[in-house]
Protein backbone atom coordinates (compact mmCIF):
# COMPACT_ATOMS: atom_id res chain seq x y z
CA UNK A 1 0.00 0.00 0.00
CA UNK A 2 1.27 3.49 -0.89
CA UNK A 3 1.30 5.93 2.01
CA UNK A 4 0.84 9.66 1.50
CA UNK A 5 2.02 10.34 5.06
CA UNK A 6 4.33 8.09 7.03
CA UNK A 7 5.54 8.92 10.53
CA UNK A 8 8.05 6.69 12.30
CA UNK A 9 9.27 6.86 15.93
CA UNK A 10 8.52 10.56 16.17
CA UNK A 11 9.48 12.55 19.25
CA UNK A 12 8.74 16.24 19.48
CA UNK A 13 8.64 18.78 22.29
CA UNK A 14 8.65 22.46 23.14
CA UNK A 15 11.71 23.18 25.27
CA UNK A 16 12.33 20.35 27.72
CA UNK A 17 8.76 19.02 27.66
CA UNK A 18 8.00 16.24 25.17
CA UNK A 19 4.60 16.71 23.50
CA UNK A 20 4.72 13.69 21.20
CA UNK A 21 6.43 10.46 22.20
CA UNK A 22 7.26 7.61 19.86
CA UNK A 23 4.47 8.26 17.34
CA UNK A 24 4.05 5.75 14.49
CA UNK A 25 1.31 6.60 12.02
CA UNK A 26 0.52 6.04 8.34
CA UNK A 27 -2.06 7.63 6.07
CA UNK A 28 -2.71 5.55 2.93
CA UNK A 29 -3.16 7.40 -0.35
CA UNK A 30 -6.79 8.34 -1.03
CA UNK A 31 -7.96 7.81 2.54
CA UNK A 32 -9.47 10.17 5.08
CA UNK A 33 -7.89 9.71 8.50
CA UNK A 34 -8.89 11.40 11.75
CA UNK A 35 -6.61 12.16 14.69
CA UNK A 36 -8.59 12.59 17.88
CA UNK A 37 -7.79 13.45 21.44
CA UNK A 38 -8.31 15.99 24.16
CA UNK A 39 -7.21 19.61 23.88
CA UNK A 40 -3.47 19.92 24.38
CA UNK A 41 -2.75 16.24 23.68
CA UNK A 42 -0.54 17.09 20.68
CA UNK A 43 -2.91 16.60 17.71
CA UNK A 44 -2.37 20.03 16.16
CA UNK A 45 1.37 19.70 16.72
CA UNK A 46 1.22 16.43 14.77
CA UNK A 47 -0.61 18.21 11.93
CA UNK A 48 1.98 21.00 11.89
CA UNK A 49 4.74 18.40 11.65
CA UNK A 50 3.02 16.91 8.58
CA UNK A 51 2.91 20.37 6.96
CA UNK A 52 6.56 21.06 7.77
CA UNK A 53 5.70 24.03 10.02
CA UNK A 54 7.54 22.19 12.79
CA UNK A 55 10.44 19.78 12.40
CA UNK A 56 10.78 16.54 14.33
CA UNK A 57 13.48 16.26 16.98
CA UNK A 58 13.79 12.53 16.49
CA UNK A 59 12.20 10.13 14.05
CA UNK A 60 10.95 10.60 10.55
CA UNK A 61 8.03 12.42 8.89
CA UNK A 62 7.59 11.52 5.21
CA UNK A 63 5.04 13.16 2.93
CA UNK A 64 4.63 11.68 -0.56
CA UNK A 65 7.79 9.69 0.11
CA UNK A 66 9.90 12.75 0.93
CA UNK A 67 11.54 13.20 4.32
CA UNK A 68 10.55 16.65 5.65
CA UNK A 69 13.44 16.87 8.11
CA UNK A 70 16.00 16.93 5.29
CA UNK A 71 14.29 19.58 3.16
CA UNK A 72 15.60 23.11 2.68
CA UNK A 73 13.21 26.09 2.46
CA UNK A 74 12.78 25.86 -1.33
CA UNK A 75 12.03 22.11 -1.20
CA UNK A 76 9.59 22.64 1.65
CA UNK A 77 7.73 25.33 -0.30
CA UNK A 78 7.67 23.08 -3.38
CA UNK A 79 6.13 20.29 -1.25
CA UNK A 80 3.53 22.68 0.22
CA UNK A 81 2.20 23.52 -3.24
CA UNK A 82 0.75 20.01 -3.19
CA UNK A 83 -0.72 20.40 0.30
CA UNK A 84 -3.91 22.23 1.29
CA UNK A 85 -4.56 23.28 4.88
CA UNK A 86 -7.83 24.26 6.48
CA UNK A 87 -7.12 26.22 9.67
CA UNK A 88 -9.33 26.07 12.74
CA UNK A 89 -11.11 29.37 12.08
CA UNK A 90 -10.45 29.53 8.34
CA UNK A 91 -7.60 32.06 8.48
CA UNK A 92 -9.01 33.88 5.45
CA UNK A 93 -7.05 36.96 4.39
CA UNK A 94 -9.16 39.75 5.82
CA UNK A 95 -7.96 42.37 3.33
CA UNK A 96 -9.03 40.28 0.31
CA UNK A 97 -12.52 39.44 -0.95
CA UNK A 98 -13.84 35.86 -0.98
CA UNK A 99 -12.99 35.59 -4.68
CA UNK A 100 -9.44 36.91 -4.18
CA UNK A 101 -8.90 34.55 -1.23
CA UNK A 102 -9.72 31.51 -3.36
CA UNK A 103 -7.78 32.85 -6.35
CA UNK A 104 -4.75 33.72 -4.18
CA UNK A 105 -2.70 30.57 -4.78
CA UNK A 106 -3.54 30.44 -8.49
CA UNK A 107 -2.23 33.99 -8.89
CA UNK A 108 0.87 33.28 -6.77
CA UNK A 109 1.87 29.92 -8.22
CA UNK A 110 0.53 29.71 -11.77
CA UNK A 111 0.73 31.78 -14.91
CA UNK A 112 -2.88 31.17 -15.82
CA UNK A 113 -4.71 34.03 -17.56
CA UNK A 114 -7.13 35.98 -15.35
CA UNK A 115 -10.14 34.68 -17.31
CA UNK A 116 -9.19 31.08 -16.50
CA UNK A 117 -8.47 31.95 -12.84
CA UNK A 118 -11.95 33.46 -12.70
CA UNK A 119 -13.57 30.28 -14.05
CA UNK A 120 -11.56 27.98 -11.75
CA UNK A 121 -12.28 30.15 -8.72
CA UNK A 122 -16.01 30.17 -9.41
CA UNK A 123 -15.92 26.38 -9.84
CA UNK A 124 -14.22 26.00 -6.46
CA UNK A 125 -16.74 28.33 -4.82
CA UNK A 126 -19.58 26.49 -6.53
CA UNK A 127 -18.30 23.19 -5.10
CA UNK A 128 -18.77 24.57 -1.58
CA UNK A 129 -22.07 26.24 -2.50
CA UNK A 130 -20.84 29.80 -2.13
CA UNK A 131 -20.50 31.15 -5.67
CA UNK A 132 -22.99 33.84 -4.66
CA UNK A 133 -20.72 35.41 -2.02
CA UNK A 134 -17.66 35.92 -4.24
CA UNK A 135 -17.62 39.71 -3.83
CA UNK A 136 -18.08 39.73 -0.04
CA UNK A 137 -15.25 40.35 2.42
CA UNK A 138 -14.45 37.66 5.05
CA UNK A 139 -15.83 39.88 7.84
CA UNK A 140 -19.25 39.71 6.15
CA UNK A 141 -19.43 35.88 6.32
CA UNK A 142 -20.83 33.65 9.06
CA UNK A 143 -18.48 31.16 10.75
CA UNK A 144 -19.77 28.26 8.65
CA UNK A 145 -19.51 30.20 5.41
CA UNK A 146 -15.97 31.33 6.24
CA UNK A 147 -15.00 27.69 6.86
CA UNK A 148 -16.47 26.69 3.47
CA UNK A 149 -14.62 29.49 1.68
CA UNK A 150 -11.44 28.37 3.44
CA UNK A 151 -12.15 24.85 2.20
CA UNK A 152 -12.48 26.15 -1.37
CA UNK A 153 -9.19 28.00 -0.92
CA UNK A 154 -7.44 24.94 0.55
CA UNK A 155 -8.39 22.90 -2.54
CA UNK A 156 -7.68 25.68 -5.07
CA UNK A 157 -4.68 23.92 -6.62
CA UNK A 158 -6.13 20.38 -6.33
CA UNK A 159 -3.74 19.29 -3.57
CA UNK A 160 -2.64 15.71 -3.09
CA UNK A 161 -2.84 16.05 0.70
CA UNK A 162 -5.36 18.12 2.67
CA UNK A 163 -4.84 18.83 6.37
CA UNK A 164 -7.83 19.92 8.47
CA UNK A 165 -7.26 21.53 11.86
CA UNK A 166 -10.47 21.30 13.94
CA UNK A 167 -12.80 22.02 10.99
CA UNK A 168 -15.98 21.55 13.08
CA UNK A 169 -15.18 23.91 15.97
CA UNK A 170 -17.89 26.47 16.70
CA UNK A 171 -20.28 25.45 13.91
CA UNK A 172 -24.03 25.05 14.11
CA UNK A 173 -25.36 21.50 13.36
CA UNK A 174 -26.36 22.34 9.76
CA UNK A 175 -22.98 23.92 8.89
CA UNK A 176 -21.23 21.08 10.71
CA UNK A 177 -22.99 18.45 8.61
CA UNK A 178 -22.35 20.41 5.41
CA UNK A 179 -18.61 20.78 6.15
CA UNK A 180 -18.35 17.09 7.03
CA UNK A 181 -19.96 16.01 3.75
CA UNK A 182 -17.81 18.45 1.76
CA UNK A 183 -14.62 17.11 3.32
CA UNK A 184 -15.53 13.57 2.24
CA UNK A 185 -16.77 14.60 -1.22
CA UNK A 186 -13.74 16.79 -1.98
CA UNK A 187 -11.34 14.08 -0.84
CA UNK A 188 -12.95 11.56 -3.20
CA UNK A 189 -13.53 13.93 -6.12
CA UNK A 190 -9.94 15.23 -6.08
CA UNK A 191 -8.42 11.80 -5.42
CA UNK A 192 -6.66 13.42 -2.48
CA UNK A 193 -5.61 12.15 0.94
CA UNK A 194 -6.94 13.94 4.01
CA UNK A 195 -5.93 14.15 7.65
CA UNK A 196 -8.49 15.54 10.05
CA UNK A 197 -7.67 16.71 13.55
CA UNK A 198 -10.86 16.96 15.59
CA UNK A 199 -12.72 16.51 18.87
CA UNK A 200 -16.00 15.86 17.12
CA UNK A 201 -16.41 12.11 17.42
CA UNK A 202 -19.93 11.70 16.04
CA UNK A 203 -19.45 13.83 12.89
CA UNK A 204 -16.03 12.47 12.02
CA UNK A 205 -17.12 8.84 12.58
CA UNK A 206 -19.55 9.33 9.68
CA UNK A 207 -16.92 10.42 7.15
CA UNK A 208 -13.48 9.03 8.00
CA UNK A 209 -11.84 5.72 7.03
CA UNK A 210 -9.54 5.34 10.01
CA UNK A 211 -9.03 6.94 13.43
CA UNK A 212 -6.00 7.46 15.65
CA UNK A 213 -6.54 8.41 19.29
CA UNK A 214 -3.79 10.48 20.91
CA UNK A 215 -3.51 10.96 24.64
CA UNK A 216 -0.63 12.58 26.47
CA UNK A 217 1.51 12.53 23.33
CA UNK A 218 1.08 8.80 22.64
CA UNK A 219 -1.23 6.94 20.23
CA UNK A 220 -3.42 4.98 22.62
CA UNK A 221 -5.88 3.44 20.14
CA UNK A 222 -6.53 3.15 16.43
CA UNK A 223 -8.99 1.50 14.09
CA UNK A 224 -11.87 1.94 11.68
CA UNK A 225 -14.92 3.87 12.93
CA UNK A 226 -16.72 0.55 13.56
CA UNK A 227 -13.80 -0.81 15.59
CA UNK A 228 -13.55 2.42 17.59
CA UNK A 229 -17.29 2.42 18.21
CA UNK A 230 -17.13 -1.11 19.58
CA UNK A 231 -13.89 -0.57 21.50
CA UNK A 232 -13.85 -1.61 25.15
CA UNK A 233 -10.75 0.45 25.95
CA UNK A 234 -11.74 2.71 28.87
CA UNK A 235 -10.19 5.87 27.36
CA UNK A 236 -11.83 5.33 23.95
CA UNK A 237 -15.15 4.47 25.58
CA UNK A 238 -15.09 7.63 27.70
CA UNK A 239 -14.14 9.80 24.71
CA UNK A 240 -16.62 8.30 22.22
CA UNK A 241 -19.54 8.37 24.63
CA UNK A 242 -18.60 11.71 26.16
CA UNK A 243 -18.55 10.47 29.79
CA UNK A 244 -17.57 13.11 32.33
CA UNK A 245 -15.53 10.75 34.50
CA UNK A 246 -13.33 7.79 33.65
CA UNK A 247 -9.63 7.23 33.02
CA UNK A 248 -9.50 10.98 32.41
CA UNK A 249 -10.75 12.35 35.76
CA UNK A 250 -13.37 15.11 35.92
CA UNK A 251 -11.36 16.92 38.61
CA UNK A 252 -8.01 18.48 37.76
CA UNK A 253 -5.42 17.24 40.28
CA UNK A 254 -5.12 19.59 43.27
CA UNK A 255 -5.25 19.75 47.07
CA UNK A 256 -7.85 17.55 48.73
CA UNK A 257 -11.26 18.96 49.68
CA UNK A 258 -10.29 18.68 53.33
CA UNK A 259 -7.21 20.83 52.77
CA UNK A 260 -9.12 23.54 50.84
CA UNK A 261 -12.28 23.69 52.96
CA UNK A 262 -11.53 21.96 56.22
CA UNK A 263 -8.19 22.14 57.99
CA UNK A 264 -7.05 25.55 56.80
CA UNK A 265 -10.36 27.16 57.75
CA UNK A 266 -10.14 25.54 61.11
CA UNK A 267 -6.68 26.93 61.65
CA UNK A 268 -7.59 30.47 60.55
CA UNK B 1 23.54 48.83 50.46
CA UNK B 2 25.95 46.80 48.35
CA UNK B 3 23.09 44.50 47.41
CA UNK B 4 20.96 47.44 46.27
CA UNK B 5 23.84 48.81 44.16
CA UNK B 6 24.41 45.38 42.66
CA UNK B 7 20.75 45.00 41.89
CA UNK B 8 20.62 48.47 40.29
CA UNK B 9 23.72 47.77 38.22
CA UNK B 10 22.31 44.43 37.09
CA UNK B 11 19.03 46.11 36.06
CA UNK B 12 20.92 48.73 34.04
CA UNK B 13 23.02 45.99 32.42
CA UNK B 14 19.98 43.84 31.61
CA UNK B 15 18.10 46.82 30.13
CA UNK B 16 21.10 47.87 28.04
CA UNK B 17 21.61 44.33 26.76
CA UNK B 18 17.92 44.04 25.96
CA UNK B 19 17.92 47.35 24.01
CA UNK B 20 21.07 46.41 22.08
CA UNK B 21 19.62 42.96 21.39
CA UNK B 22 16.39 44.52 20.13
CA UNK B 23 18.28 46.89 17.82
CA UNK B 24 20.30 43.93 16.52
CA UNK B 25 17.12 41.95 15.90
CA UNK B 26 15.57 44.85 13.93
CA UNK B 27 18.75 45.17 11.81
CA UNK B 28 18.74 41.40 11.09
CA UNK B 29 15.04 41.63 10.22
CA UNK B 30 15.82 44.52 7.86
CA UNK B 31 18.36 42.24 6.17
CA UNK B 32 15.66 39.57 5.76
CA UNK B 33 13.28 42.14 4.24
CA UNK B 34 15.92 43.25 1.74
CA UNK B 35 16.64 39.61 0.86
CA UNK B 36 12.94 39.00 0.17
CA UNK B 37 12.25 42.26 -1.66
CA UNK B 38 12.38 40.76 -5.15
CA UNK B 39 8.62 40.13 -5.25
CA UNK B 40 7.92 43.75 -4.27
CA UNK B 41 9.86 45.05 -7.27
CA UNK B 42 8.59 42.43 -9.73
CA UNK B 43 4.98 43.12 -8.68
CA UNK B 44 5.20 46.81 -7.93
CA UNK B 45 1.40 47.02 -7.61
CA UNK B 46 1.77 45.48 -4.14
CA UNK B 47 4.00 48.40 -3.10
CA UNK B 48 1.74 51.00 -4.72
CA UNK B 49 -1.16 49.64 -2.67
CA UNK B 50 0.86 50.13 0.52
CA UNK B 51 1.93 53.65 -0.57
CA UNK B 52 -1.79 54.39 -0.74
CA UNK B 53 -2.51 52.98 2.73
CA UNK B 54 0.58 54.38 4.46
CA UNK B 55 1.10 57.57 2.44
CA UNK B 56 -2.09 58.82 0.84
CA UNK B 57 -4.18 58.05 3.91
CA UNK B 58 -1.69 60.01 6.08
CA UNK B 59 -2.02 63.10 3.89
CA UNK B 60 -4.65 64.88 5.96
CA UNK B 61 -2.77 64.70 9.26
CA UNK B 62 0.51 65.66 7.53
CA UNK B 63 -0.93 68.61 5.61
CA UNK B 64 -2.91 70.05 8.52
CA UNK B 65 -0.02 69.62 10.96
CA UNK B 66 2.38 71.20 8.45
CA UNK B 67 0.10 74.21 8.07
CA UNK B 68 -0.17 74.77 11.82
CA UNK B 69 3.55 74.26 12.46
CA UNK B 70 4.35 76.78 9.71
CA UNK B 71 1.90 79.30 11.16
CA UNK B 72 3.36 79.01 14.65
CA UNK B 73 6.90 79.29 13.27
CA UNK B 74 5.84 82.42 11.37
CA UNK B 75 4.33 84.01 14.47
CA UNK B 76 7.27 83.18 16.74
CA UNK B 77 9.83 84.13 14.11
CA UNK B 78 8.11 87.43 13.32
CA UNK B 79 8.04 88.49 16.95
CA UNK B 80 11.70 87.65 17.56
CA UNK B 81 13.02 89.06 14.29
CA UNK B 82 10.99 92.25 14.62
CA UNK B 83 12.96 93.20 17.73
CA UNK B 84 16.14 93.08 15.58
CA UNK B 85 14.46 95.00 12.74
CA UNK B 86 14.70 92.11 10.30
CA UNK B 87 11.15 90.80 10.15
CA UNK B 88 11.48 90.38 6.32
CA UNK B 89 13.82 87.43 7.02
CA UNK B 90 10.99 85.46 8.59
CA UNK B 91 10.54 83.51 5.32
CA UNK B 92 14.12 82.25 5.57
CA UNK B 93 13.61 81.15 9.16
CA UNK B 94 10.41 79.30 8.33
CA UNK B 95 11.82 77.60 5.23
CA UNK B 96 15.14 76.53 6.76
CA UNK B 97 13.51 75.25 9.96
CA UNK B 98 11.02 73.22 7.99
CA UNK B 99 13.36 71.83 5.35
CA UNK B 100 16.29 70.98 7.59
CA UNK B 101 14.56 69.77 10.75
CA UNK B 102 10.87 70.11 11.35
CA UNK B 103 9.70 68.73 8.00
CA UNK B 104 11.60 65.42 8.19
CA UNK B 105 11.34 64.98 11.98
CA UNK B 106 7.72 65.98 12.64
CA UNK B 107 6.38 64.21 9.55
CA UNK B 108 8.31 61.06 10.59
CA UNK B 109 6.88 61.26 14.12
CA UNK B 110 3.37 61.67 12.73
CA UNK B 111 3.97 58.88 10.22
CA UNK B 112 5.15 56.55 13.01
CA UNK B 113 2.03 57.18 15.06
CA UNK B 114 -0.44 57.02 12.18
CA UNK B 115 0.95 54.58 9.60
CA UNK B 116 3.62 52.75 11.64
CA UNK B 117 1.19 51.69 14.33
CA UNK B 118 -1.34 50.63 11.66
CA UNK B 119 1.28 48.47 9.91
CA UNK B 120 2.23 46.81 13.22
CA UNK B 121 -1.40 46.17 14.17
CA UNK B 122 -2.26 44.75 10.74
CA UNK B 123 0.71 42.35 10.58
CA UNK B 124 0.27 41.42 14.26
CA UNK B 125 -3.41 40.60 13.75
CA UNK B 126 -2.62 38.63 10.60
CA UNK B 127 -0.25 36.57 12.74
CA UNK B 128 -2.75 36.18 15.59
CA UNK B 129 -5.48 34.98 13.21
CA UNK B 130 -3.11 32.48 11.51
CA UNK B 131 -3.19 34.36 8.20
CA UNK B 132 0.62 34.38 8.04
CA UNK B 133 0.74 30.65 8.84
CA UNK B 134 -1.89 30.03 6.14
CA UNK B 135 0.25 31.93 3.67
CA UNK B 136 3.33 29.90 4.60
CA UNK B 137 1.35 26.70 4.14
CA UNK B 138 0.37 27.92 0.67
CA UNK B 139 4.09 28.10 -0.14
CA UNK B 140 4.03 31.91 -0.13
CA UNK B 141 6.64 33.58 2.05
CA UNK B 142 4.92 36.24 4.25
CA UNK B 143 8.17 38.23 4.37
CA UNK B 144 8.02 38.65 0.61
CA UNK B 145 4.24 39.00 0.21
CA UNK B 146 3.21 40.92 3.34
CA UNK B 147 6.22 42.50 5.03
CA UNK B 148 8.43 43.75 2.16
CA UNK B 149 5.66 45.64 0.29
CA UNK B 150 4.65 47.42 3.51
CA UNK B 151 8.28 48.26 4.24
CA UNK B 152 8.88 49.75 0.79
CA UNK B 153 5.51 51.51 0.88
CA UNK B 154 6.67 53.32 4.03
CA UNK B 155 10.15 54.08 2.67
CA UNK B 156 8.67 55.67 -0.47
CA UNK B 157 5.87 57.53 1.31
CA UNK B 158 7.76 59.30 4.08
CA UNK B 159 10.09 61.55 2.00
CA UNK B 160 7.10 62.60 -0.13
CA UNK B 161 5.07 63.37 2.98
CA UNK B 162 7.99 65.37 4.44
CA UNK B 163 8.16 67.51 1.28
CA UNK B 164 4.43 68.17 1.46
CA UNK B 165 4.69 68.94 5.19
CA UNK B 166 7.42 71.53 4.50
CA UNK B 167 5.44 73.03 1.59
CA UNK B 168 2.32 73.38 3.72
CA UNK B 169 4.42 74.84 6.55
CA UNK B 170 5.85 77.51 4.24
CA UNK B 171 2.32 78.30 3.07
CA UNK B 172 1.21 78.58 6.73
CA UNK B 173 4.14 80.89 7.49
CA UNK B 174 3.26 83.01 4.44
CA UNK B 175 -0.40 83.30 5.50
CA UNK B 176 0.48 84.44 9.01
CA UNK B 177 3.40 86.76 8.29
CA UNK B 178 2.52 88.23 4.89
CA UNK B 179 -1.29 88.12 4.80
CA UNK B 180 -1.98 88.74 8.49
CA UNK B 181 1.06 90.64 9.85
CA UNK B 182 1.92 92.64 6.73
CA UNK B 183 5.47 91.41 5.97
CA UNK B 184 6.41 92.30 2.40
CA UNK B 185 5.60 89.43 0.07
CA UNK B 186 8.56 90.07 -2.27
CA UNK B 187 11.02 90.14 0.63
CA UNK B 188 9.50 86.96 2.11
CA UNK B 189 10.00 84.92 -1.09
CA UNK B 190 13.20 86.51 -2.44
CA UNK B 191 15.11 86.18 0.84
CA UNK B 192 13.94 82.60 1.12
CA UNK B 193 15.07 81.87 -2.45
CA UNK B 194 18.48 83.40 -1.81
CA UNK B 195 19.06 81.60 1.50
CA UNK B 196 17.82 78.09 0.78
CA UNK B 197 20.46 75.85 -0.79
CA UNK B 198 19.30 72.82 -2.74
CA UNK B 199 22.05 70.51 -1.56
CA UNK B 200 22.48 71.64 2.06
CA UNK B 201 18.86 72.21 2.89
CA UNK B 202 16.48 70.39 0.55
CA UNK B 203 18.56 67.31 -0.32
CA UNK B 204 19.80 66.82 3.25
CA UNK B 205 16.21 67.05 4.49
CA UNK B 206 15.19 64.42 1.95
CA UNK B 207 18.06 62.15 3.01
CA UNK B 208 16.93 62.48 6.62
CA UNK B 209 13.34 61.57 5.82
CA UNK B 210 14.50 58.61 3.72
CA UNK B 211 16.57 57.28 6.66
CA UNK B 212 13.61 57.87 9.01
CA UNK B 213 11.38 56.04 6.52
CA UNK B 214 13.68 52.99 6.61
CA UNK B 215 13.86 53.08 10.42
CA UNK B 216 10.13 53.53 11.07
CA UNK B 217 9.07 50.95 8.46
CA UNK B 218 11.61 48.39 9.71
CA UNK B 219 10.53 48.87 13.34
CA UNK B 220 6.80 48.77 12.47
CA UNK B 221 7.03 45.59 10.39
CA UNK B 222 9.39 43.93 12.91
CA UNK B 223 7.13 44.63 15.87
CA UNK B 224 4.09 43.31 13.97
CA UNK B 225 5.87 40.17 12.76
CA UNK B 226 7.30 39.37 16.19
CA UNK B 227 4.17 40.32 18.18
CA UNK B 228 2.83 37.62 20.51
CA UNK B 229 -0.36 36.33 18.81
CA UNK B 230 -2.77 37.70 21.42
CA UNK B 231 -4.80 40.90 21.79
CA UNK B 232 -2.44 42.06 24.54
CA UNK B 233 0.60 41.15 22.42
CA UNK B 234 -0.59 43.17 19.42
CA UNK B 235 -1.49 46.16 21.57
CA UNK B 236 1.95 46.07 23.23
CA UNK B 237 3.66 45.81 19.84
CA UNK B 238 1.75 48.85 18.54
CA UNK B 239 2.85 50.89 21.55
CA UNK B 240 6.46 49.73 21.12
CA UNK B 241 6.39 50.79 17.47
CA UNK B 242 5.43 54.36 18.34
CA UNK B 243 7.87 54.65 21.25
CA UNK B 244 10.85 52.96 19.53
CA UNK B 245 10.26 54.79 16.24
CA UNK B 246 10.06 58.18 17.96
CA UNK B 247 13.30 57.57 19.87
CA UNK B 248 15.00 56.21 16.75
CA UNK B 249 13.93 59.26 14.72
CA UNK B 250 15.31 61.71 17.30
CA UNK B 251 18.56 59.78 17.79
CA UNK B 252 19.12 59.41 14.03
CA UNK B 253 18.32 63.08 13.54
CA UNK B 254 21.10 64.04 15.94
CA UNK B 255 23.58 61.76 14.15
CA UNK B 256 22.58 62.87 10.66
CA UNK B 257 22.60 66.56 11.59
CA UNK B 258 26.09 66.20 13.05
CA UNK B 259 27.31 64.50 9.86
CA UNK B 260 25.60 67.01 7.61
CA UNK B 261 27.05 70.01 9.45
CA UNK B 262 30.53 68.51 9.04
CA UNK B 263 29.78 67.91 5.34
CA UNK B 264 30.01 64.09 5.65
CA UNK B 265 33.82 64.24 6.10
Amino acid sequence: MIHQVEIRDLNFGYGEQLVLKGINLTVPKGSLVAIMGLSGCGKTTLLRLMGGQLLARQGSVRVAGQELNHMNEAQLYAMRRRVGVLFQFGALFTDLSVFDNVAFQMREHTRLPESMIRDLTLMKLNAVGLRGVQSLMPAELSGGMARRVALARATALDPALILYDEPFTGLDPISLGAIGRLIRQLNDALGATSVLVTHDVQESMKIVDYIYFVSDGVIVAQGTPEEIHASALPFVHQFVWGEADGPLPFHYPGPTLKMDFGDERGQA
Amino acid sequence: MRGAWGHGLRTVGDTTLSIVGRIGAVVLFLGQILRHSGTSFRRFGLVIREVYFAGVQSLIIILVSGLFVGMVLGLQGFETLQSYGSSESVGVLVALSLMRELGPVVSALLFASRAGSAITAEIGLMKATEQLSAMEMMAVNPLARVVAPRFWGGVISLPLLAVLFAAMGILGGFLVTVVMLGVDSGAFWSQMQAAVDFHHDILNGMIKSLVFGVAVSAIATFEGYEAPPTAEGVSGATTRTVVSSSLAILALDLLLTAFMMKGWN
